[in-house]
C-alpha cells in the first residue's frame, strides 16, 4: 500500500483534529457504508477561516485528508475556501493509491458544507 | 532497532530456518527435473514422492491421491471447475457458501458464467454452515459441494464430518478449502468422508507458490493446465521440488501437537483482552470450534484501516476486513454473511498468530491497542453524527 511520508504523518499526528466547542458553523460529508464520516468546524472573522478543525470516522487516507483540508483552509477568505478542490488536498498529501481519492474528496466537501451553513446563517 | 511484531499469520508465515535448509540443496545440488531419466532427474523424483508421501500421511491419505499445485488458489480452481467439468453428465449444479475464500467465489462466479448453476449457502452468525441446510439445496444435478474448512478471516472451523455424511448420502463430491486449518486442526480425509482437499504451504512457514490437492482414488477431475503429463496428467508442468520439498518439511513441523496448544493459548489470552476494551465484540466463535491463530473484533465507532494504521506506526502487523481496504470499496462479505451491518464490518480487526509468536508480543498489542481506540474515538465524529447516518442506512 503506497502512502506518502507526509500522509502517514498527518493521520498519525492530526494537527487539527478535534471538536469545536464555539465554532461559527459545522459541515458534514460521508457515510458509515463506505467507511468515512466527516464533520469540519468552522471559526470566521472578517470574512476569513480564523480556525478549521475536523472530526472523521474513516481509513488512514480519510483522517490524513482531513488534517489537510484545515491546514489548507486556514487564513483563506471564504470564497478562496470554496474554491478549494480536492486535487488541492491530494496534491499536497502526496503519493496515496487511486482508490483512496474517494476518501480524501469528503474533507474538501465537508468544508465547502460548513462556509455554506455559515453563509445561510448570516 | 524496534522488533516488528508480526501478526498477519492469516495471509503469510515466515519460513521455518530449518524449512528453509531443506529446500536449499534443491537449489544448489538436486537441482533435476523429476522427469528426466538420468541421476540427476531420479534424485529430484525420489525427492518428489517422499514429499508426495509425507503430505499424504498428514491427512490420512494414499499418496498417489496427492497432487501437487502451485498454492491455494490453483488447487481450488481445479477442484472446482475440475469437477464439475469432469460430471457435467451427472448434472451442472454445485453448492458452496457465502462465506468462501476469494478464489472459490471467483470459481463459482466464473462457472455461473458458463453455464452451470451455484447455490451459496448462508452461514449463522458465527459462520457455520448447517447440514440441514446443505441437505435441502441437493438437488439430482447436484455434482459437488464445496466449503473453506478454517475461515480465513473469523476463524469459524466446519464440521466437515457432518456435512460430509450428508454429501455421502445423497452422492455428491465433497471438497474442503483447508489452507487456513491444515495442521492447526483435526484433518482426516476418511473420518470427514473428504474427496477432494486444498492445502498450501505458505499459512505453515513453508514456502509460497506451492499447494496440493487430495483427490480421493476414483474421483474424476478435468485437468486445467494442460501439459507434458506430470502429475499423473492432472497438472501439466515441471514440478516445483524445491518448493514440495519445503512444503512437506513445513508440514510435518507443523504437524506437533504442542503448536496448536501455545497459539489456542496465547488467542484466548488475546481475545480475553482485547475484549475489556469498551465497544469491542468479536467476531466467529470461541474455543475448540475456531482457528488456534484467529482473532476477528469489531470496534465501535473507528474503522479498521485506521487501527491497523496505528498499530503499523507501532510495530504491530494486522489485517482489516474494512471496506477502505479494499480493492473494491466494499467491507468483506464474510463479515456481512455473519449479520455485521457495514459499520460493524469497516470496524473489524484480524490479528492472526503462529508458532513463534510470543506471550510478550500478545502483552504489547494488548498494551497499545487500548489507546489506539482510544485516541481514534476521540477525533471520530461518534455519537450525534454516527446515530444520524445509522438512522440513514
Ligand atoms: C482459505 C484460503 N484459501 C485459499 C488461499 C489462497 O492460497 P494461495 O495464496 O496459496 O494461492 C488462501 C490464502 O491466501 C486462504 O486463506
Ligand atoms: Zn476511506
Amino acid at each position: 500500500m503506497a502512502y506518502s511520508q507526509k500522509l502517514m504523518d498527518h493521520f498519525t499526528n492530526p494537527r487539527n483534529a478535534g471538536e469545536m466547542p464555539d465554532a461559527h458553523a459545522v459541515g458534514e460529508e460521508g457515510n458509515l457504508k463506505c467507511g468515512d464520516v466527516m464533520r469540519v468546524f468552522i471559526k470566521v472573522e472578517d470574512d476569513r477561516l480564523s480556525d478549521v478543525t475536523f472530526q472523521t470516522y474513516g481509513c488512514m487516507a480519510a483522517i490524513a485528508a482531513s488534517d489537510m483540508v484545515c491546514e489548507i483552509a486556514k487564513g483563506k477568505t471564504l470564497d478562496e475556501a470554496m474554491r478549494m478542490t480536492p486535487k488541492d488536498v491530494i496534491n499536497e498529501l502526496g503519493e496515496m493509491p487511486p482508490i483512496k481519492f474517494h476518501c480524501s474528496i469528503l474533507g474538501t466537501q465537508a468544508l465547502q458544507a460548513a462556509i455554506k451553513e455559515y453563509r445561510k446563517k448570516q | 532497532m524496534r522488533k516488528t511484531i508480526y501478526l498477519d499469520n492469516g495471509a503469510t508465515t515466515m519460513l521455518d530456518p530449518k524449512v528453509v535448509e531443506a529446500m536449499r540443496p534443491c537449489f544448489t545440488e538436486q537441482y533435476g527435473n523429476a522427469s528426466s531419466t538420468h541421476e540427476y532427474g531420479r534424485d529430484a523424483k525420489d525427492l518428489l514422492e517422499r514429499s508426495r508421501g509425507t503430505i499424504a500421511k498428514t491427512i490420512n491419505a494414499s499418496p498417489d491421491e496427492i497432487l501437487f499445485t502451485s498454492g491455494g488458489t490453483e488447487s481450488n480452481n481445479l477442484a472446482i471447475k475440475g469437477v464439475a467439468y469432469a460430471n457435467q453428465k451427472k448434472g451442472k449444479h454445485l453448492i458452496t457458501t457465502k462465506v468462501e475464500h476469494k478464489c472459490v467465489m471467483e470459481s463459482c462466479r466464473w462457472l455461473e458464467s458458463q453455464g452451470f448453476k451455484v447455490t451459496y449457502l448462508d452461514v449463522d452468525s458465527e459462520g457455520f454452515v448447517s447440514p440441514e441446510a446443505l441437505e435441502r439445496a441437493i438437488t439430482k444435478e447436484t455434482v459437488l459441494f464445496s466449503v473453506i474448512h478454517g475461515n480465513n478471516e473469523i476463524g469459524t472451523i466446519q464440521d466437515l464430518a457432518a456435512l460430509g455424511m450428508v454429501c455421502k448420502k445423497h452422492n455428491v463430491l465433497f471438497h474442503t478449502d483447508a489452507c487456513q486449518s491444515y495442521t492447526k486442526t483435526a484433518l482426516d480425509v476418511k473420518k470427514q468422508h473428504l474427496d477432494l482437499v486444498t492445502l498450501n504451504a505458505h499459512k505453515l512457514h513453508g514456502p509460497k507458490g506451492v499447494g496440493a490437492l487430495y483427490v480421493r482414488r476414483g474421483v474424476a477431475i478435468s485437468p486445467w493446465q494442460h501439459g507434458g503429463g506430470h502429475e499423473k496428467g492432472n497438472r501439466g508442468g515441471t514440478e516445483n521440488i524445491p518448493g514440495i520439498v519445503g512444503f512437506a518439511v513445513a508440514a510435518k513441523l507443523a504437524m506437533d501437537e504442542k503448536h496448536r496448544k501455545q497459539m489456542t493459548k496465547l488467542r484466548d489470552k488475546l481475545i480475553d483482552n482485547v475484549l475489556k476494551i469498551p465497544g469491542v465484540t468479536l467476531n466467529g466463535p470461541r474455543g475448540e470450534r475456531r482457528l488456534c491463530n484467529n482473532a476477528n473484533f469489531s470496534f465501535a465507532g473507528v474503522e479498521g484501516e485506521a487501527i491497523g494504521g496505528l498499530l503499523d506506526a507501532k510495530g504491530v502487523c494486522s489485517s482489516t476486513g474494512s471496506a477502505c481496504s479494499a480493492h473494491s470499496l466494499e467491507p468483506s462479505y464474510v463479515l456481512l454473511a455473519i449479520g455485521l451491518t457495514h459499520e460493524q464490518a469497516n470496524g473489524s480487526l484480524r490479528l492472526t498468530l503462529s508458532r513463534f509468536t510470543t506471550e510478550e508480543e500478545i502483552d504489547s498489542t494488548v498494551k497499545v491497542l487500548p489507546e489506539i481506540v482510544e485516541k481514534l474515538r476521540r477525533i471520530s465524529p461518534f455519537g450525534k453524527l454516527i446515530d444520524k447516518v445509522l438512522s440513514k442506512v
